[in-house]
């Protein structure tokens, strides 16, 4: 139905202009992906608020439209109409670039995700990679913001956030390592695809228990360090220590207000949407069906996408109502001294399995 | 003008600015933003030639890990900026020889081209379609050079070690956390029950 749409959208506007036809279809998909992505995140941001008022027994956002469905529409009316107040000290330039850089680095990163097969904006061959820088440069929007502000709270929480990120994107790099080692290729949609062509369930004789094929299951331990690590990454509690409420005001974020800070929180719930994604991509198979049969195989794989996004979404939700925040040094100490050795430990083990069974799609690496 | 000759021009433009920028901007902190633009471009130039695993590589690395650090501790350095430019006059004439001698290498390796043909063309390898640059990479690195490629992680090891060592410092009487001294409590070894008369205290 979609591909459709944007088949008519290629047709109605991708006529050979200057030579650029393709690229002109290419940027009506871009803009169709970006207000998709902006409704879900306005969404998700209600989710969100939804989830941890229900843990506390509370009703939540109930007032703007039925159910309060509008309220992440009415908060952005109030941001945009409030005045942005920058403070005397301040480095202009960079202090407004800061929220920019956030929001724009988790948008672009949105480019080579595969909600469904062939339903990537670039199916990049490194796309695993692309995603890792893009993830690896949004520090940057929080540390500028920090030191800008030129004020004492922005500026230790930018440099906690250096550190912090810095220490998780290791092991996520580490983790991505092992599904790279079973698949054999820096394509997302080959390691979706990879998922559902071998596994436990190709293993066992039944093929139809889609589940037991993705990597959620040799993978496990890889599964919850990466989910963890992704927790660390986008800043979220219980490791939400550049923004600290309790001990640093509102880290990084003190001095903004109006629509910078509202560019800073979309830029993270979009960076948070990001990794749900590459999880679903990574651990839980991408677009396909859980079980290869009739019901199931009705729904697009785009909806199945959104549904196993949706369900690590509301585990980031519920580990932010559950756990209490870190210390520091227990943050650090959980990165370096027990993720790092794990994650670089089950890469040998990974690399060893491979090597003696001769798995892996198409051989892997081996 | 062709689509990727457009970028190409754009992405080495602004790599030329900023790379001028970085060390004509006053602030040491605008500077290591200009060098991280200037990376990034870098990476676009790579991405256009087809090396796409190298321009990921680059911003991963330089960008995502090296320049955080950089800016870390450049955003730390309370710098007397006055100061620091009538030093800096001093050592122009070693920052003027260095310069000159890195131009010289440059105009040498782009030059051989015209100078020697047969001598580039050798040492080029033959561009090959059939993998991907990031196979056809680990093939050459993995297998040809796997000695260099191990020592120069050994290098880098004992670099590692060396900056610990030379910083690690074990202070007394710091209390430090055991986590699993910490979980292996239990009411028997935390708590101790004490009979104490009235009258007399502990």
């Amino acid at each position: 139905m979609i591909d459709w749409i944007l088949m008519a959208l290629d047709y109605l506007v991708g006529i050979p202009f200057l030579g650029w036809g393709a690229s002109i279809g290419f940027v009506w998909k871009a803009l169709l992906m970006l207000v998709v992505l902006l409704v879900i995140t306005a969404y998700v941001l209600l989710a969100d608020r939804k989830i941890w008022a229900a843990v506390h027994i509370r009703r939540g956002p109930n007032v703007v439209g039925a159910f309060g469905l509008l309220q992440s529409f009415a908060d952005l009316l109030k941001f945009v109409f409030k005045e942005p107040i920058i403070p005397a000290g301040a480095d202009k330039v960079l202090f407004l670039l800061a929220p920019l850089i956030t929001v724009l680095l988790a948008l672009t990163a949105w480019v080579v995700i595969p909600v469904d097969a062939g339903w990537a904006l670039s199916d990049l061959n490194v796309g695993i990679l692309f995603v890792l820088a893009i993830s690896s440069l949004s520090v940057y929007g929080i540390i500028i913001g920090g030191w800008a502000s030129n004020s004492k709270y922005p500026f230790l929480g930018a440099l906690r956030s250096a550190a912090q990120m810095v220490s998780y994107e290791v092991s996520i790099g580490f983790v991505i390592v092992t599904v790279l080692l079973i698949v054999g290729s820096l394509n997302l949609s080959d390691i979706v695809v990879a998922q559902q062509e071998m596994g436990l369930a190709h293993a066992l004789g039944v093929p139809w228990m889609n589940f037991l094929n993705w990597f959620w299951l040799p993978l496990f331990p890889m599964f919850i360090i990466f989910f963890i690590s992704a927790l660390a990454e986008t800043n979220r509690p219980p490791f939400d220590l550049p923004e600290a409420e309790s001990e640093l005001v509102a880290g990084f974020m003190v001095e903004y207000g109006s629509t910078p800070y509202m560019m800073y929180m979309l830029g993270e719930y979009v960076a948070i949407m990001l990794m749900c994604a590459m999880t679903t991509i990574l651990f839980l198979g991408g677009w396909a069906a859980p079980l290869e049969i009739a019901p199931f195989t009705w729904l697009p794989g785009v909806v199945w996408f959104t549904i196993k996004a949706s369900m690590v979404f509301f585990m980031f939700s519920m580990v932010k109502v559950f756990v209490p925040r870190y210390r520091y040094d227990q943050l650090m100490r959980l990165g370096w001294k027990v993720f790092l050795p794990i994650s670089i430990a089950m890469i040998f083990v990974v690399a060893l399995v491979l090597q003696i069974t001769g798995w892996g799609w198409n051989g892997g690496v081996a | 003008m062709t689509l990727p000759v457009f970028f190409f021009y754009i992405f080495s433009g602004i790599a030329i600015a900023s790379a001028v920028m970085v060390i004509s901007s006053r602030n040491p902190v605008h500077s290591v933003l200009f060098l991280i633009l200037a990376f990034i471009n870098a990476a676009g130039i790579f991405m256009l030639a087809g090396a796409e695993f190298l321009a990921m590589i680059l911003i991963i690395v330089y960008v995502g890990a090296v320049m955080v650090l950089f800016l870390f501790v450049v955003m730390m350095l309370d710098v007397d900026f006055a100061d620091f430019k009538r030093g800096a006059l001093q050592y122009m004439p070693v920052g003027v020889i260095v310069g000159v001698i890195l131009l010289i290498e440059l105009l040498m390796v782009a030059g051989s081209t015209f100078v020697s043909p047969e001598l580039a063309a050798g040492s080029a390898m033959p561009i090959n379609n059939a993998v991907s640059n990031t196979q056809a990479l680990g093939e050459v690195l993995y297998t040809r050079y796997v000695f260099l490629f191990q020592g120069a992680g050994l290098i880098l090891l004992v670099a590692m070690i060396g900056a610990i060592v030379l910083t690690l410092h074990h202070r007394k009487g710091v209390k430090r956390q055991d986590i699993g001294e910490q979980v292996a409590r239990n009411p028997k070894t935390a708590i101790k029950v004490v009979k104490v008369k009235s009258g007399e205290g502990l």
